[in-house]
């Protein structure tokens, strides 16, 4: 990862400050201690044993212990502020994170799609910590003792240690090598298992589909083959990988016979003791431990700043509208007009509407209509401001939709989506999204006029009763009316239901828009639908077909010029029993 | 407790599963266990040839080379056979690993192609698709590597033991006095960072069923201005987290220092009785280095052996879980005596009499149903939501087994064919669009993959699908991402209707085919749709009238039953139940 991510990670761990610097300082004594010990054995064999001199053993031996103690205290110290530091920085890293998707575009979050949010903010974010923890707690610990050793080493005897100038840059060769050769046919067989992965939720998900036609055995084959070259894969990367401890036995072993002997030439020259050639032994062996434990925390680290970036890329967008703050006052009888508006999603390669022009009154009644993919829905999307106008321009109330904070616009339009989405808790709570503040009688009449409130009603702890996520215990038509009250429960000045009655039958549809109607006065409606009997009695409909406006009127002027709409008419109208 | 001893038993049966699955490569798996020996044994030689080599350095001048060559000869061929064991092992154990989970896979895949429908439709693709993928992972990392390690682990420390007590008796017996205490803190450091951990996934499950609730829901959240609200939920829970997170990370990662510590109270216990004997003659100081060697990695597989023993728990359940699904009964096979049918043989005749059935068994659904279809005869099935219209058509497939009746066609009991020679004598477009990953061509060619270019262009035309493949940026090749994600919805269903129309069977299942194409496309198709259903068999199932008013039989089921049946005009003018459909625009009652 590049710099800039990094020092941006570092924001996070503000006001963990001193748990960072002091964790890697307490590990960093820790290894010192770790590194003393070889040398106070070979002080016990040169000296203690050598001049058979019994309490200087009992006093370095309890020097050993002492060096245990300590070392301990030291290590979990280092642990404790480590944890802290890493767990305090991930919980701040999540709380940023999930509240700056809170103030992302409609369109930033398009282009993102609500599962990698979810991956970011939850594995990736685990990642980080994982390896912030790792990080603190051996980066200077694993090549200190490394170091150290060498050093030390070399403080011992210089012709001994020459060994260690070899087999650590060798050691490191093989453990980065192989990583480094290991690590992308490790991402490919991941991407292979992914592949057997889809493969089977296939077989599952289309399992009729795959018996109608009689297809078990080439899918079976099919798997089987995938499966096959995953195992192959596997059977590649893991030979490779498995060189390693092998490998850097060899090369370690290797050197301690090359330091033995040395060792033995000085002892001969008596430069050296047998005591300091136990030293030199027992610091190549330590050497290789950490190498490998180096190796690991670089691996973690680089997968943790891997996943640190992809958060921050999320946290460096930048919402693209400006809301200004202070309110505004509506106006004027025209609720919303359109002035030749055009809509280019950002990414998207052509139009998705072209010159739209309309004005809605306050009390109108307004309908959209027109075919999948006719833009409907991008249509609503630029009344509460979900995203802008590419071309033209979008007024509501007398003014520019965008001289509205926010706040204040969301507030004066309720889009009721297609999808009828809830959220767990009470009916009552889902409710109070729409005004935090209404009673229990304003929200039975959003109840009532959404013709919610018969089935509420019946439910044994009526706006009580539980809703579990996404609404899973109630009926397709039950959350399409649940959405609709809440909707009305802030009173909005203008409501659009977008597409959002289909589940309900003929005539509960009817008696909703009889409901509504009863509002006129207070509430400006835009209905999208793809039945024209939903919209017959509006004020005006317009008809779209490929994001253009193909007519504008009411359901008897448009039967009578425009022939997109009436072929849309006649094909759920048609009478009789012509042709099939 | 007495579920404890089930759960004994079930395992005693998975590890009788679990060793026939490796049965296969029981030569690898002695292989590996061979060298794994081997491996431990040079590995503990190498302490006591360098102490060996030590002890030929008596000092200045009194240094013996001609002894010392030897040892420092053994030391590399010691390391050299060990690393070759090593790697050996590891080939086994990978080659085993890798294999057997092969093996689950395929095994897993074949029985999900047998399963009957009613397991499928009753559990959820993602526990599926977990057991056969994530299960089988953890699996044969944590049972076959676990295994090897466990059982290098248990010789490391009997030969550490062994060739302790060799050198010398009372030293070894410190080591072998001190350590428990390296067993009991890691114990007890196991138990108390479990219990954070099982309070950090618990408040982590919570946590990530908000994001998954709100971030889904984001654009609700906006819109009801809820961004604050939401924001405190998610910060209250995100606290609790971090407490509950400290304590499992601190506690866990209070193990390797734990034991570091133990192995030093070893290796000072070690060095104290070491040098002591030395000073009394007892031990040379070669013997004492070697002892050190051994008392510096002692502990290590203690530690192991212990995260081994939870790997192994986990790979058991998880095999545990895989077996079970292995172990669901199949589809009953179709009979020796079980006749194909020959497409020109299929008559078109369906007759279903007196069929009962019911997803569970206390609920009845379908009961004393009759139906007589004639060659040729379109049978539109109109109801409310929940009477059994798809169920009939899981009967008519043979997706599910009648309970009570029968069902024939072209005058045979389907039972007596087999499910292949029934299932091609349909076409079938269901309203869930399943297409698969491939091309386009592949998705319309997928029930004769045969078929020519032109074929496949003729049959995409006729279901109006050919001007929007045409537009794709590749055409008829042009990819089909998972699920049809890169497709609308109505793409979908144009693909799964020029499927059929490519595939062209002797009787037609039409479920919902054509709800996510607006009314005027459908209009254009429905032409197509009218050659194809010429003289041929077919069940309708749709809420849109104009699909089902010309249909020779209507179908009106109400609660599992067909409480009437005739034509559109005969029904209306009978002013029943269709009539109240048909007048409310049927809008909405087949939801």
């Amino acid at each position: 990862m590049n710099k800039k991510t990094r020092h941006k990670l570092l924001r996070y761990l503000k006001g963990y400050g001193r748990q960072s610097v002091l964790a890697p300082l307490f590990k960093l004594l820790e290894a010192l201690f770790d590194l003393l010990v070889p040398l106070v054995v070979a002080e016990i064999i040169n000296v203690g044993i050598a001049q058979n001199n019994v309490p200087f053993i009992l006093q370095r031996c309890a020097l050993l212990v002492g060096l245990g103690v300590v070392g301990l205290a030291c290590a979990i110290t280092a642990q404790w502020f480590a944890a802290q530091a890493a767990i305090g920085c991930a919980t701040a890293m999540r709380h940023a994170l999930f509240q700056h998707i809170q103030v992302l575009d409609f369109s930033q979050m398009d282009a993102l799609g609500t599962s990698t949010l979810i991956t970011r903010l939850t594995s990736d974010i685990n990642q980080v910590q994982n390896g912030l923890n790792m990080f603190l707690r051996l980066f200077m610990r694993s090549p200190f003792i490394v170091f150290g050793s060498v050093i030390l080493a070399f403080s011992i005897d210089r012709r001994a240690a020459m060994a260690f100038a070899v087999a650590v840059p060798v050691l490191s060769l093989i453990v980065f090598g192989i990583m480094r050769l290991t690590s992308p046919m490790y991402r490919r067989t991941q991407n292979q298992l992914d592949g057997v992965l889809r493969l089977t939720r296939e077989n599952l998900t289309g399992v009729r589909v795959i018996r109608a036609f009689g297809r078990e055995e080439q899918e079976e084959e099919q798997f089987r083959r995938e499966n096959q070259a995953l195992t192959r894969m596997q059977l590649r990367v893991g030979r490779l990988s498995a060189l390693m401890n092998p490998l850097t036995y060899v090369v370690v072993n290797l050197a301690t016979v090359a330091v033995l002997y040395a060792g033995a030439q000085q002892v001969e020259g008596g430069v050296l003791l047998s005591g300091d050639v136990y030293a030199l032994v027992n610091y190549m062996s330590q050497i290789l431990v950490e190498l490998v434990k180096m190796a690991n925390t670089i691996v973690l680290t680089s997968k943790a700043l891997a996943c640190a970036g992809r958060v921050q890329a999320v946290l460096d967008l930048e919402p693209q509208m400006a809301f200004p703050r202070e309110e505004v006052a509506p106006e004027g009888e025209e609720a919303i007009a359109f002035d030749h508006v055009g809509l280019t999603y950002a990414g998207a390669g052509g139009e998705s509407l072209r010159d739209i022009t309309f004005t809605v009154r306050r009390g109108e009644t307004f309908g959209i209509i027109g075919g999948t993919g006719s833009g409907k829905t991008s249509v609503v999307n630029l009344i509460p401001r979900f995203y802008d106008a590419t071309a033209g321009h979008v007024r509501l109330f007398g003014r520019d939709a965008a001289d509205y904070p926010k706040d204040q616009i969301r507030r004066e339009v309720a889009v009721v989506m297609q999808r009828p989405q809830l959220f767990s808790g009470t009916i009552r709570s889902n409710l109070l999204w729409g005004n935090a503040g209404a009673d229990d009688a304003a929200l039975w009449q959003a109840l009532e006029t959404a013709q919610a409130a018969e089935f509420v009603r019946k439910k044994p702890l009526g706006l009580d009763e539980p809703v579990e996520q996404g609404g899973r215990n109630l009926s397709g038509g039950q959350r399409q009316r649940l959405t609709i009250a809440r909707a009305l429960v802030g009173r909005p000045r203008v409501l659009i239901l977008d597409d959002s009655a289909s589940a309900l039958d003929f005539a509960t549809d009817a008696a909703l828009r009889r409901a509504l109607r009863a509002l006129r006065g207070e509430l400006t409606v835009v209905i999208v639908s793809q039945r024209t009997s939903s919209l017959q009695h509006a004020d005006q409909i317009l008809v779209l077909e490929d994001g253009q406006q193909a007519g504008l009127g009411t359901h008897e002027e448009l039967l009578a010029s425009c022939p997109v709409y009436r072929e849309i008419y006649e094909s759920q109208f048609r009478k009789g029993g012509e042709s099939a | 407790m007495k579920s404890g001893k089930a759960r004994q038993k079930i395992s005693g049966a998975v590890v009788r599963r679990v060793l026939r699955s490796i049965r296969p490569y029981r030569l690898l798996l002695i292989l590996s266990l061979v060298l794994a020996a081997l491996s431990v044994g040079t590995q503990l030689l190498i302490p006591i040839l360098s102490g060996w080599a030590i002890d030929q350095m008596l000092g200045a001048g009194a240094v013996n080379f001609a002894a010392l060559w030897p040892i420092l000869l053994a030391i590399a061929i010691s390391a050299g056979v060990t690393a070759l064991a090593q790697w050996g092992m590891s080939e086994c154990n990978n080659r085993m690993a890798f294999c057997v989970s092969r093996d689950l896979r395929n095994a897993a895949i074949g029985k999900i192609q047998r399963l009957p429908l009613k397991y499928l439709d009753g559990h959820p693709t993602g526990d599926l698709v977990s057991r056969v993928i994530a299960d089988v992972d953890v699996f044969s990392d944590g049972l076959l590597m676990g295994f090897t390690q466990l059982f290098s682990g248990v010789l490391t420390i009997l030969g550490t033991l062994a060739f302790m007590l060799y050198i010398d008796v009372p030293i070894a017996l410190v080591v072998i006095f001190i350590t428990p205490l390296s067993i009991l803190t890691a114990g007890f450091i196991a138990y108390k960072s479990e219990k954070y951990f099982r309070r950090q996934s618990q408040i982590r499950g919570e946590q990530t069923a908000l994001i998954n609730e709100m971030i889904e829901g984001q654009k609700v959240v906006q819109s009801f201005r809820q961004e604050g609200p939401v924001l405190e939920r998610f910060d209250e829970i995100n606290g609790r987290l971090r407490h509950a997170s400290l304590r499992a990370v601190f506690y866990s990662s209070l193990t390797n220092p734990t034991t570091r510590f133990v192995n030093s109270m070893v290796y000072a216990g070690v060095a104290l009785a070491g040098a002591l004997s030395a000073v009394g003659g007892g031990i040379s100081i070669g013997g004492l280095s070697s002892f050190l060697g051994y008392a510096n990695q002692y502990t290590k597989p203690f530690n192991e052996i212990s995260g081994v023993v939870t790997e192994l728990q986990n790979a058991l359940t998880c095999a545990g879980r895989l077996f079970e699904l292995l172990d669901e009964e199949e589809e009953v096979p179709d009979g020796p005596q079980a006749l194909d049918l020959p497409p020109d043989q299929v008559t078109g005749a369906v007759e279903l009499s007196q069929v009962s059935f019911r997803y569970e068994a206390d609920r009845p659904l379908i009961e004393d149903l009759n139906l007589r279809v004639r060659p040729g005869q379109h049978i539109a099935i109109v109801g409310p939501t929940g009477c059994g219209k798809t169920t009939l058509i899981n009967l008519l497939m043979r997706f599910y087994d009648v309970d009570g009746g029968s069902i024939a066609v072209s005058g045979r009991d389907i039972r007596t064919l087999t499910r292949h020679a029934l299932r091609r004598s349909y076409g079938m477009v269901l309203q869930d669009t399943w297409l698969k990953t491939g091309t386009i061509r592949e998705n319309i060619a997928y029930g004769r993959p045969e078929a020519t270019e032109e074929e496949i262009v003729a049959a995409a035309k006729r279901a109006h699908a050919h001007s929007f493949i045409k537009r794709l940026p590749q055409g008829y090749d042009s990819p089909v991402s998972e699920d049809g994600g890169n497709l609308s919805q109505g793409q979908k269903q144009l693909l799964c209707i020029a499927r059929v129309m490519l595939y062209l069977p002797p009787m037609l299942i039409l479920d919902e085919a054509t709800s996510s194409i607006d009314t005027r496309t459908e209009l254009k198709i429905q032409d197509a749709f009218g050659q194809l259903m010429a003289g041929r068999t077919s069940f309708i199932v749709a809420h849109r009238l104009s699909t089902i008013r010309e249909a020779d039989v209507i179908l009106v089921m109400r609660d599992g039953r067909i409480v009437e049946q005739g034509t559109h005009d005969a029904l209306m003018a009978q002013k029943g139940f269709y009539a109240k459909l048909y007048n409310s625009q049927f809008e909405g009652a087949g939801d």
